[in-house]
């Protein structure tokens, strides 16, 4: 694979989907370090925001340290040149979401959506466009359908306004040839001036294996957590993605050994456990549930006697999308109960 | 004289078919105009098969013959762009609205918990909020009733297939909308409101989970008996109103996980977010209806024709 001479931009999750790992609970004196930390080491974009994007502080959730005005306030005045995304999933955030953090100075807005259901991201998008703002169409679980369908849902994304879509490997259930696959057919197919970028998820230890297969097939915008700290078993390891676009002459702008200090000293000791591929988070990869669901599903098992695996495999079989954590514990319930019949 | 109360659906679309369908078997109601705007519509043809009433030409198309028709009633299954003009011009006539569309531009009405309010205070218009509202409202309400809730928040989970594209356009007056439902008429201090589309083939029957934070301890079994009783009461017009699993309790958490499934007249069965709107704004209409007859509230005068 020679990519030798390609400019890519990195895009750091860990204030993101880190969020997930520690149940929404980074403070904003983390959030502030690991940022500057981050920036100093030519990190070019960060995501801040609750694990399920703007608006996500909830009941089903979890409420998170402090609100997503307050950790972007927090953060983004004191950063010298990266500039901060938020995420915002249509049903859950809404466009008074988006012009607040607007107001905050985001660069970026990111709209998410299950897969096939784009046009609910129109308004978003549209707006974010309209604003000025880098707009990101973000094309969740985008391993559960076939290359042409989520091309048709790209380029709704696009036709709002979006210039830049994402495949996001939300379950970390992709291969490189499905990446490739993917990738490959948006490059083809949208405006060449659109930009493609790809989320992944290191449940199956293809974080950096499949980004390289996103750069290689068009891709210019990668995602990937400091330390690894994300869903699940956490996104593609930024320091090691680093390295190896190091060795390989990939351009990031960002200085290998700073972002591994980051990720040593600043991001790896506020973790609540070691976010690493344990058969939970390997059931997410294998059988593709949406990678938020891990903790949801141990909690579930410590409270009603129902291995995570089972729940989480059970959850996969009924094609659960991303955002259904309320029916882990419905199931849960539900299982306990006709164990205690059966029994 | 007939007790029931004689009414107009405009929009013929599913939702218009689907509600045309229950109102026929209606005690209480007795459809009579179908109104649309494309004279090709199946919605319109389906309604003319059924010996009802039908114009291509919107309300303007049948405004000349409400008086001599009776018409008292009418549901607006269109759009919240022209619900206003379509209200504005039937209750001048004397007619009930009741809107099934976003406008909102009456008082939200949840069958069980405030529609006897509205009956009584004969309201020209009522807005049935929206799918998710009146499957988790209910609810909100049965806890609130026992003690002071703090915090209400809804996850509405529905079929891709049943989303239609005036939703998907903008999502955000549903989040809205429900939230300021689960305040107003749940009695929530705080209300949230998530909806997640779900595109699984076959697809799933509506889910609907509500957490509630209570301002003290919540007494489960106060609770526990007012959530079932709720439950009863919509399922005097959705069946398919089911308590899957709860209410549960942790610490101040109330949680109820609710499934919705249609009655499937015109609908498929799971898309129960459909069919409970069109049965909650017919209920609302036989409530009028029952009031009528019972001399609870007098209809506006009209000359007989």
């Amino acid at each position: 694979m020679d990519l030798k001479g390609r400019k890519i931009t990195v895009h750091d999750m860990s204030l993101r989907d880190g969020m997930h790992a520690k149940q929404h609970q980074i403070s904003i004196e983390q959030m502030q370090t690991i940022s500057q930390g981050l920036d100093a080491a030519g990190v070019p974009l960060i995501e801040v925001t609750h694990g399920d994007g703007l608006g996500g502080a909830s009941v089903n959730w979890g409420f998170p340290a402090a609100s997503d005005e307050e950790y972007l306030r927090a953060v983004i005045p004191h950063l010298k040149q990266t500039k901060v995304s938020a995420l915002l999933l249509p049903g859950v955030g809404t466009v008074d979401h988006l012009k607040m953090a607007a107001d905050c100075g985001i660069s970026t807005i990111r709209v998410a959506t299950h897969c096939t259901e784009a046009d609910v991201a129109f308004q978003h998008i549209k707006l974010g466009r309209e604003m000025g703002l880098d707009t990101v169409g973000f094309l969740m679980m985008a391993h559960m359908i076939e290359p042409e369908q989520l091309l048709e849902q790209a380029l709704l994304m696009e036709s709002y306004g979006a210039n830049c879509i994402y495949a996001t490997d939300s379950a970390g259930y992709m291969l490189p040839d499905d990446v490739t696959a993917r990738i490959g057919l948006l490059r083809e197919k949208l405006q060449p001036e659109t930009e493609l970028g790809f989320h992944g998820h290191h449940n199956l230890s293809m974080g950096i294996a499949n980004s390289l297969a996103a750069v290689e097939a068009g891709a210019n915008r990668i995602d990937c957590a400091c330390g690894g700290m994300g869903a699940g078993a956490g996104n593609t390891p930024m320091e090691v993605f680093i390295a190896v676009c190091d060795r390989m002459g990939i351009e990031t702008g960002v200085d290998t050994f700073k972002i591994a200090d980051v990720a040593e000293e600043l991001v790896t000791p506020i973790m609540d456990f070691p976010v690493r591929i344990d058969r939970n988070a390997l059931t997410l990869g294998y059988a593709g549930v949406y990678s938020s669901f891990l903790l949801f599903a141990k909690r579930a098992e410590e409270k009603y006697g129902i291995p995570a695996r089972e729940l989480l495999l059970e959850m996969g079989r009924r094609r659960m999308v991303g955002g259904q954590e309320d029916m882990i514990e419905d199931m849960a319930l539900t299982m306990a109960k006709e164990r205690k019949t059966s029994s | 004289m007939s007790k029931k109360l004689r009414a107009a659906i405009i929009g013929s679309g599913n939702i218009g078919t689907d509600l045309l369908m229950k109102a026929m078997r209606s005690e209480w109601i007795e459809p009579i105009w179908m109104v649309g705007i494309e004279p090709e519509s199946e919605g319109l043809k389906r309604a003319a098969d059924f010996g009802i009433k039908t114009t291509a030409e919107g309300v303007n198309g049948m405004l000349d013959q409400v008086i001599s028709d009776d018409i008292r009633i009418a549901f607006d299954a269109t759009s919240a762009y022209v619900h206003a003009e379509n209200s504005a011009k039937l209750n001048a006539l004397g007619v009930i609205m009741i809107d099934l569309t976003p406008a909102a531009i009456g008082p939200f009405c949840i069958p069980p918990v405030n529609l006897k309010n509205h009956a009584k205070k004969l309201e020209m218009n009522v807005n049935m909020v929206t799918c998710g509202g009146q499957a988790t409202i209910p609810m909100v309400a049965a806890i609130s009733q026992v003690q002071a809730v703090e915090y209400g928040e809804i996850i509405a989970t529905v079929a891709s297939q049943s989303v239609g594209p005036g939703t998907r356009m903008n999502i955000d007056e549903f989040t809205r909308t429900t939230s300021a439902g689960v305040e107003q008429v749940g009695g929530a201090k705080k209300g949230k409101a998530i909806i997640i589309i779900n595109p699984a083939e076959p697809p799933m029957v509506m889910r609907d989970t509500v957490h509630c934070l209570t301002a003290d301890k919540p007494d489960e079994e106060a609770i526990t008996r007012s959530v079932h009783k709720m439950v009863a009461a919509v399922q005097e017009y959705v069946p398919g109103y089911k308590l899957v699993n709860g209410p549960i309790f942790d610490g101040k958490r109330v949680t109820v996980f609710m499934e919705v499934e249609g009655l499937g007249d015109f609908l498929p069965k799971y898309s129960g977010n459909l069919d409970i709107m069109t049965a909650a704004g017919l209920r609302t209409a036989e409530m009028f209806a029952e009031e009528a007859a019972n001399g609870g509230i007098e209809l506006p005068v009209r000359s007989t024709p």
